[in-house]
């Protein structure tokens, strides 16, 4: 049991895909401007990298290693698309929302990482553990960066005006503080990425490489 | 030896034998969901549409059309008329709100005749001109609904998008942002269209001023903005005739 928790536990910090493994840098850039965007991103590769794993493994004996790389991606491709249709058909609203991300989730590189380093040689169980691992410790990332870039960036969070009004000049904003318009750009997204990664390296030790 | 797996004639029909069974599953799924999707997208036309003339459920702060359940009665209830403008003659259409501006736009490109649907709705006494209008952001489309008086006076709007940047362009179908048009002027006082502007530079955030033909931008959305005040001008210019036939009729 421990080597399986392990598969869970180890992506949230010490091999965290986003910190760690540098992966799914593109869509951290995208969509970190407010916390629900990197919330339904978050969950959205939850599943996708959940069931992808499953699929992978379970067809890891039978796929020709030439083609592997186009087949993981028809893999992804066809999970995203079938959800994409069924929420158009029962959960519209949802869907709307969602839709934005469906390119992103294609070419996430975490996804097709952990296809082509886990579940290629692993079973069904090991893998959907290693998927949400992953997802997970990318989730914890994505949000922590959104927090910060709609709380400094917008003064709000998931949309709440939590620091007062900047118009009408409340709360914080009452003794003359401003909104960092420049967390809004993708630009600060990396340095919020960059400064999660220093605090982790300087936090623990072994995993500065030389 | 060799394995099975790394013969080429298993690559090639391992390639085949997937393609035919994803292509399959997808197409099946797609037309066995396709009324479902169609129904639900007729529904949020009427929805748009009742939303620009301030039919809504908006509480504090987010946008709430009104149910999809609800949405045909209302539809049926406040809007009155269903106009095409075709080369210049109005005609009604109940089916008017099914008229796809993305295809319109394309046979206007080819220098056919673009038929232009316009709603007339009526609530408190008070009657709404309803336009579709549709452009580029920067991902992908860009569309909306725009309500305006008789002297093209903006009495409410929805924007949507395809695949604007969310927290940045995807905010064009925020409140705060769609809340500004409200009785922003489209005509100067001499009856030219001029539009609407989606500025950087205009000092009025609060937009207190209404006869500036400009709405405050939002950061880090300079192009969904420009695509905004694009399809303004470029989609609402044509309803013009129209608004002055109708002053003449008085």
């Amino acid at each position: 049991m421990g080597k399986d928790s392990k598969l869970i536990l180890d992506p949230l910090a010490d091999n965290n895909p986003i910190t760690i493994q540098v992966l799914g840098i593109c869509s951290a850039l995208a969509i970190t401007a407010e916390l629900e965007a990197s919330i339904v991103m978050s969950i959205s590769v939850l599943f996708v990298l959940g069931v992808g794993n499953v699929v992978i493994s379970l067809m890891r004996n039978i796929i020709p290693s030439k083609i592997r790389i186009i087949v993981q991606l028809i893999v992804v491709a066809t999970l995203v698309i079938i959800v994409d249709l069924v929420l158009k058909a029962f959960a519209y609203e949802l869907s709307k929302t969602l839709s934005v991300f469906v390119g992103l989730i294609i070419t996430n590189c975490i996804i097709m990482g952990r296809f082509e380093a886990f579940a290629l040689g692993n079973g069904p169980w090991r893998s959907f553990l290693d998927g949400i691992g992953n997802a997970l410790g990318y989730a914890i990332i994505l949000i922590i960066v959104g927090f910060f870039r709609e709380l400094l960036g917008s003064g709000t969070l998931l949309g709440m005006k939590v620091l007062g009004d900047p118009i009408e000049k409340t709360g914080l904003y009452a003794i003359g503080y401003e909104d960092n318009g420049f967390m809004l750009l993708s630009p600060m997204a990396l340095i919020v990425v960059g400064i999660i990664i220093w605090v982790q390296r300087s936090r623990n030790k072994s995993l500065i490489e030389d | 030896m060799e394995k099975r797996t790394d013969k080429n004639s298993y690559t090639v029909l391992f390639a085949v034998g997937m393609v035919l069974i994803v292509g399959a599953l997808l197409a099946y799924l797609a037309s066995a969901l396709k009324p479902l999707i169609s129904e639900n997208e007729r529904l949020e036309k009427q929805q748009n549409i009742l939303y620009a003339m301030g039919i809504n459920n908006n509480d504090e702060g987010s946008a709430t059309f009104v149910s999809t359940d609800e949405a045909p009665k209302l539809f049926a209830k406040y809007i009155k008329k269903q106009l095409v403008i075709e080369n210049g003659e109005v005609k009604e259409n109940a089916e008017a709100y099914l008229i796809d501006v993305k295809k319109e736009q394309a046979r206007a490109k080819e220098g056919k005749a673009r038929r232009l649907p316009l709603f007339v709705g009526e609530k408190d006494g008070k009657k709404y001109y309803i336009a579709p209008i549709r452009g580029k952001g920067l991902w992908d489309a860009i569309w909306g609904y725009v309500a305006m008086d008789e002297n093209m006076v903006v009495q409410g709007v929805y924007f949507d998008h395809k695949g604007e940047t969310p927290g940045l362009g995807a905010n064009i179908k925020q409140r705060y942002f769609m809340d500004d048009f409200y009785g922003e002027h489209l005509l100067t006082e001499a009856g030219v269209f001029k539009g609407i502007t989606i500025s950087k530079t205009n000092s009025d955030p609060t937009n207190e001023d209404k006869n500036d033909f400009e709405i405050d931008a939002i950061a880090g959305a300079t192009i969904t903005g420009d695509g905004v005040t694009a399809m303004i001008k470029k989609d609402l210019r044509l309803y013009v005739p129209y608004f002055q036939n109708l002053k003449k009729q008085g």
